[in-house]
């Protein structure tokens, strides 16, 4: 995996005015994979919109971690069905369209 | 521009504290903020209010300015520039990015985003956006500048991508607030159906008509594909509504390059009108063999 792909957990909890544990935390429920260089601890650059949500959910609206773990299923689930939603909603056109 | 009374909005009474605000304000938020209400405008403009309450009333400064001129915000800006006149004060300006956060009663009250007070960093907002495309666009990678918000953004559209499908374009939503970084564009294509073919996945469908006689006979025909025109061979004696499959010359594999569905082709017989004495007296002769 290339470095630049990686962001220093250091530098979010900087920038973010929040404490390392909580990621730590986030890491423990499985809803953030933390990654280990040279013991230095880092997130993928595509996992930082969801720790940024999470970080949001957090600090900024008071929701603790088995409340973001459950919103962060239900969402899942929601993406799931509006997925699925919307292949059933090009199934049905195809029968009712006729060329 | 209306009044807006920011303790009606987020609940609370004029003797609220700072606690209560902040309690009032989490409680709205954690029920109206976007990523917990995704694809919900009606949420996503009742949270805007609710920050901008908050914005205000969490502050000290502001929420006395408020409590000060509340009702007669109108005449908020004449005491403030006569204020600024008196002392030739440090003047804000204000960055357009955040313009449509905040109601017109705020950025006449308080001039914009740029007057928080609060350094609470939030990440930028998702946008939203949807794209039409026909069913030929989408069967081709290509690239289209969309613009979002006033800023035009070039985006690849591969090829098979489907009706209903929503892309994530990183970094192109709202820009964030008090550093926070951007939030994402997140694009729903629409396919529009094609008069000819109907698509279903990665399979296509298409209805050919062939005379009586080809049916009966057997020949060929020419048809068309979304790449090009085919010559087919019809076998004698092919039934009504009998269906046949042109592997490959189907719809584009998304994201799979020189992968495609198939084809399938569905004849129609058209049995022919408007019989000359001759035909039908042929068509008699037939019938009694």
């Amino acid at each position: 995996m290339l470095e630049q792909n990686l962001i220093a957990i250091e530098e979010i909890c900087i920038h973010h005015h929040i404490e390392v544990s909580f990621i730590h935390s986030l890491q423990e429920t499985g809803l953030i994979e933390v990654i280990v260089v040279e013991e230095a601890l880092f997130i993928e650059n595509e996992q930082l919109p969801f720790l940024e949500k999470y970080i949001e959910f957090h600090y900024t609206l008071g929701i603790n971690l088995e409340g973001i773990e459950t919103i962060s299923h239900l969402l899942q689930q929601m993406d799931t069905l509006q997925e699925e939603n919307s292949k059933l909603n090009n199934q049905l056109n195809f029968h009712q369209f006729k060329p | 521009m209306d009044f807006i009374d920011y303790y009606k909005t987020l609940g609370i009474n004029e003797n609220a504290t700072s606690d209560d605000i902040k309690k009032a304000y989490r409680k709205l938020a954690r029920k109206f903020h976007p990523d917990l209400n995704p694809n919900n405008s009606e949420a996503k403009s009742n949270f805007q209010i609710i920050n901008e309450a908050n914005n205000v009333l969490s502050d000290p400064e502001k929420r006395k300015k408020y409590d000060q001129y509340g009702k007669d915000w109108q005449h908020a800006e004449e005491f403030e520039k006569a204020k600024q006149n008196q002392s030739s004060g440090q003047r804000s300006t204000r960055t357009s990015q955040n313009a449509g956060d905040y109601s017109d009663f705020f950025d006449a009250m308080f001039g914009g985003a740029s007057g928080r007070g609060r350094q609470v960093k939030f990440r930028g907002e998702d946008y939203q956006a949807s794209l039409q495309l026909s069913l030929l666009d989408a069967y081709k990678t290509h690239q289209q500048t969309l613009t979002v918000n006033g800023k035009a953004i070039r985006i690849t559209i591969p090829a098979g991508i489907e009706n209903g499908q929503r892309i994530r374009i990183k970094g192109h939503g709202g820009a964030g607030i008090n550093g926070g970084p951007s939030g994402d564009l997140y694009i729903t294509f629409f396919i529009s159906e094609h008069k000819e073919f109907k698509r279903l996945g990665n399979e296509l469908f298409l209805p050919v008509e062939l005379s009586l006689y080809t049916a009966v006979l057997g020949g060929e025909i020419i048809i068309n594909t979304l790449n090009g025109k085919v010559k087919l061979k019809v076998k004698p004696e092919t039934q009504n509504g009998e269906k046949i499959r042109l592997k490959g010359k189907g719809f584009p594999i998304y994201k799979k390059e020189n992968e495609f569905g198939d084809l399938y082709v569905t004849y129609h017989i058209k049995i022919p009108t408007g019989l000359n004495d001759k035909q039908k007296e042929l068509f008699t002769e037939l019938s009694k063999l």
